[in-house]
């Protein structure tokens, strides 16, 4: 999933800088796990069984734990950018309280590919939507073992996870992508949208779905379109901030 | 003997009794393995519509030896209920007769509405034998025990009647054979939203008996509707403007009148849609709950609760509503709700976040601001970025007395006492070796399964589900609990059923499954526990268990 970008480490000088890295490592291999854990939770909230109304309950619960990570990231420093108010704030026992991430069931995954229930769950609909997004199925414990690196990758990379996700879409509005990085205002990539994208369906019903739709999304007549086109409308959704 | 707790020397045996429902491919027994029997030398071969229908089964899944199959026929040989015209003898098991029985065979059944529509794409076809369709949704006993309701994914409701115990079969208690079979959902496309509606019953309630119909509420994710079930075994005879068959008499040919008298009649059962309350939940419904007034009930969906009138149908009450104004700040939903046993005026409802809410309705007509706020204090040292996800509760019941509520959340059952609201006053762990596994669970998505919980009669045992198909019940008396298994290898008649174990790490003994070979496609999501005795019932997908206590 994370095979672009990726920097490989330089395998002659692992020896020496083993104890220096010791303890990076496993910050690093939480803030990995964490991020893997991130994208598992964007992929779940845009992959939906669109033929029938996602489940709220579980939009609500995977957008909330999307939200405690965005957070978390936050106030790390690793998320995109920081606001002021955010500066300084948490605590850092929080940070500590947080770091069980179920090691063992991860270092268990970690030796062998993902499972296939969690392929067959991902490739499912998605081979509605988008017949290519199925190579985006979630390999993150052996994408996690390549990305050792220093927090700003972890920004990085969620961008990349993002942009992953969007760029083999073929999208009718080629703005979309620029898009993406073009805000610098607003602080988060906006999870409230997506969770507004899920519970008004991609396709605009009545008032739900226009109300959480911000005014500069198509509007109804991109129902008619077709599945490709409801895609595009919630990647404009999901990088509407 | 207290239900539930046995004597006070000795535990609660519980022993198989009965089991309803379809066969999985592969199932590769060479015992004779319910529901099909294979018959040796079946006493009706002719009547046997599956003899002359070779493609039922893949020869594979036949012993060895045996090429005969009767599916009516008891693994002894003889005919059980249900068979053909001749069949009267006992059998210790029936079949779900809407899934086998080809509509010539069915003098003894007692259902009118045999829906071809699944018999024709369901068992019969090729090797297709537990369609989605059959995965049973919902279990709920009647107030006396005496029926038995279930509802399926395909939007049907089967219920099933307790045969009266008869004085020469002290040993067998009464059996539950179907007594009504019906289409209760039909699956409907909404057109504003281009999404379907599914047929899937989320829940069936009983009304108690007010008189010799019996009535149930019915829903699926936005309709409720109300059932009337009733007997009919008397037929009018002898009309004056109409023939035998219905067809009108010629007024000039009638010379003489008569009365139409009552003839009695082979005993059908019918049931009728009394009520259908539509269109008042823009979400889903999960719960509804008859109130202690039997006058009204109320459903609730993900945002709201509506309270209805029986006899009205057109309107609906809304009393609860924590839809936000922006829907960007969702972040809490609701999960369940259920009225107080014996107090009209209140109800709870739990949620995502894992907190229940206790309302008054008497205090305001949207009872927005609840009366009592339930939600107990956040463990640090288990805190995780699952948290919030298993702190959702799933199920919550009063207990019959009124005082007590449980809770389910993920892995855990709470008993709270309505005066406490800090704190639950029990909590009893379910399958706690699931903590470590929580990522894996939620990436294939059993971290959201739905388990329910139910109290036994006299409030002292709980059950809930869990996977592999086990079940579990906790004495709240004796602190303790058992886990039990819902499989057809364990189906002997009045086979008691051994405890079984999950062994968490290290040596496995024998008899133990260890938390890897656990099979998570198979879990017990709805029970149910009679009213007054010791019988339940749990489904396992598309299998209905029932299991008694053993008599001695």
């Amino acid at each position: 999933m994370f095979t672009r970008g990726l920097k490989r480490k330089c395998v002659g000088h692992e020896e020496d800088m083993e104890g220096a890295l010791a303890g990076l490592k496993t910050v690093s291999s939480y803030s990995l796990q964490r991020q893997s854990l991130l994208d598992m939770s964007l992929v779940k909230l845009q992959l939906c069984h669109m033929l029938v109304e996602p489940n709220l309950c579980r939009s609500v619960l995977i957008a909330n734990t999307v939200r405690q990570i965005q957070e978390e990231m936050t106030q790390d420093g690793t998320w995109r950018s920081v606001t002021p108010q955010e500066a300084g704030r948490a605590p850092l026992d929080r940070l500590v309280s947080t770091e069980i991430l179920c090691r063992s069931a991860w270092e268990q995954e970690g030796a062998r590919p993902a499972p296939g229930l969690g392929d067959g769950h991902v490739q499912g609909p998605v081979s509605d939507l988008c017949p290519v997004t199925s190579a985006q199925a979630p390999r993150h414990p052996q994408s996690g073992i390549w990305e050792l690196d220093s927090p700003r990758e972890d920004r990085g990379g969620f961008h990349k996870s993002l942009d992953q996700i969007f760029e083999t879409l073929e999208t009718k509005n080629p703005g979309c992508m620029e898009e993406l990085f073009s805000d610098v205002d607003s602080p988060y990539y906006d999870l409230d949208t997506v969770l507004t994208g899920m519970v008004g369906g991609a396709r605009p019903g009545p008032c739900e779905g226009l109300e959480g739709l911000a005014p500069a999304t198509p509007g109804p007549s991109s129902s008619c379109k077709s599945d490709l086109g409801e895609l595009d409308h919630v990647v404009e959704i999901l990088v509407e901030t | 003997m207290i239900p539930g707790i046995g004597t006070l020397t000795q535990d609660t045996l519980w022993c198989f009794s009965q089991v309803k429902g379809t066969i999985e491919i592969g199932t590769t027994e060479d015992v004779p393995c319910f529901p099909f029997a294979f018959c040796h030398d079946c006493k009706f071969p002719e009547a046997c519509p599956d003899m002359q229908n070779s493609n039922v089964l893949p020869s594979g899944l036949l012993p060895s030896g045996q090429n005969k199959l009767g599916p009516w026929c008891s693994p002894t040989g003889s005919p059980a209920p249900l068979s053909c015209e001749t069949g009267c003898g006992e059998g210790s098991w029936i079949l779900v007769c809407r899934l086998l029985v080809p509509t010539q065979v069915s003098l003894l059944s007692m259902e009118e509405d045999i829906d071809t529509r699944k018999i024709n794409n369901s068992f019969l076809r090729d090797h297709s034998y537990a369609t989605e369709a059959d995965i049973i949704s919902t279990v709920e006993f009647n107030h006396t025990g005496e029926l038995l309701a279930t509802g399926d994914k395909g939007g049907r409701v089967v219920i099933f009647q307790r045969e009266q115990e008869s004085k020469n079969q002290i040993h067998r208690r009464g059996e539950y054979n179907v007594y009504s079979t019906f289409q209760s959902h039909e699956p409907e496309f909404d057109y504003l939203k281009s999404l379907e509606i599914e047929e899937k019953i989320n829940k069936i309630r009983w009304l108690p008996q007010q008189n010799a119909a019996y009535f149930l509420l019915s829903t699926n994710d936005k309709t409720v509707k109300l059932w009337k079930v009733s007997e009919r075994d008397k037929r009018p005879e002898g009309y004056n403007l109409k023939d035998e068959e219905g067809r009108l008499r010629d007024p000039a040919t009638i010379t003489t009148l008569r009365v139409p008298v009552l003839r009695p009649m082979d005993l059908m059962v019918e049931a009728t849609p009394r009520r259908v309350f539509a269109n008042a939940h823009t979400y889903h419904i999960n719960s509804i709950s008859v109130n202690s007034d039997y006058e009204t009930y109320m459903s609730a969906d993900d945002l709201r609760i509506n309270l209805w009138n029986f006899e009205i149908t057109n309107q609906s009450f809304n009393i609860v509503d924590i839809k936000p104004a922006n829907m960007e700040e969702l972040t809490e939903v609701i999960t369940a709700a259920e009225f107080h046993p014996h107090h009209c005026n209140t109800f709870v409802y739990s949620s995502s976040k894992g907190t229940i809410r206790l309302c008054d309705m008497r205090a305001s007509a949207l009872c927005d601001r609840h009366t009592k706020f339930f939600e107990e204090p956040e463990d640090p040292s288990n805190r995780s970025f699952f948290s919030e996800i298993i702190s959702s509760i799933s199920d919550v019941k009063f207990s019959h007395s009124g005082r007590y509520i449980m809770t389910r959340d993920y892995l855990t059952v709470k008993v709270w006492d309505l005066n406490m609201e800090n704190r639950p006053i029990e909590t009893y762990q379910v399958h706690d070796y699931l903590r470590s596994k929580l990522c894996s669970l939620y990436e294939n998505d059993c971290i959201f399964d739905k388990f329910e919980c139910v109290w036994n009669g006299s409030d002292s045992v709980i059950m809930t589900g869990s996977y592999n198909n086990f079940f579990r019940m906790f004495d709240r008396n004796t602190k303790r609990d058992v886990t039990l298994e819902a499989s057809r290898e364990n189906s002997k008649p009045r086979a008691i059923l051994k405890p079984r174990k999950v062994c968490v790490g290290g040596k496995r003994r024998k008899d133990e499954i260890s938390v890897d070979s656990l099979d998570f496609s198979k879990k017990i999501l709805h029970t149910a526990w009679h009213p007054s005795e010791n019988i339940i019932a749990v489904a396992a997908t598309n299998n209905l268990y029932i299991f008694q206590d053993k008599v001695n």
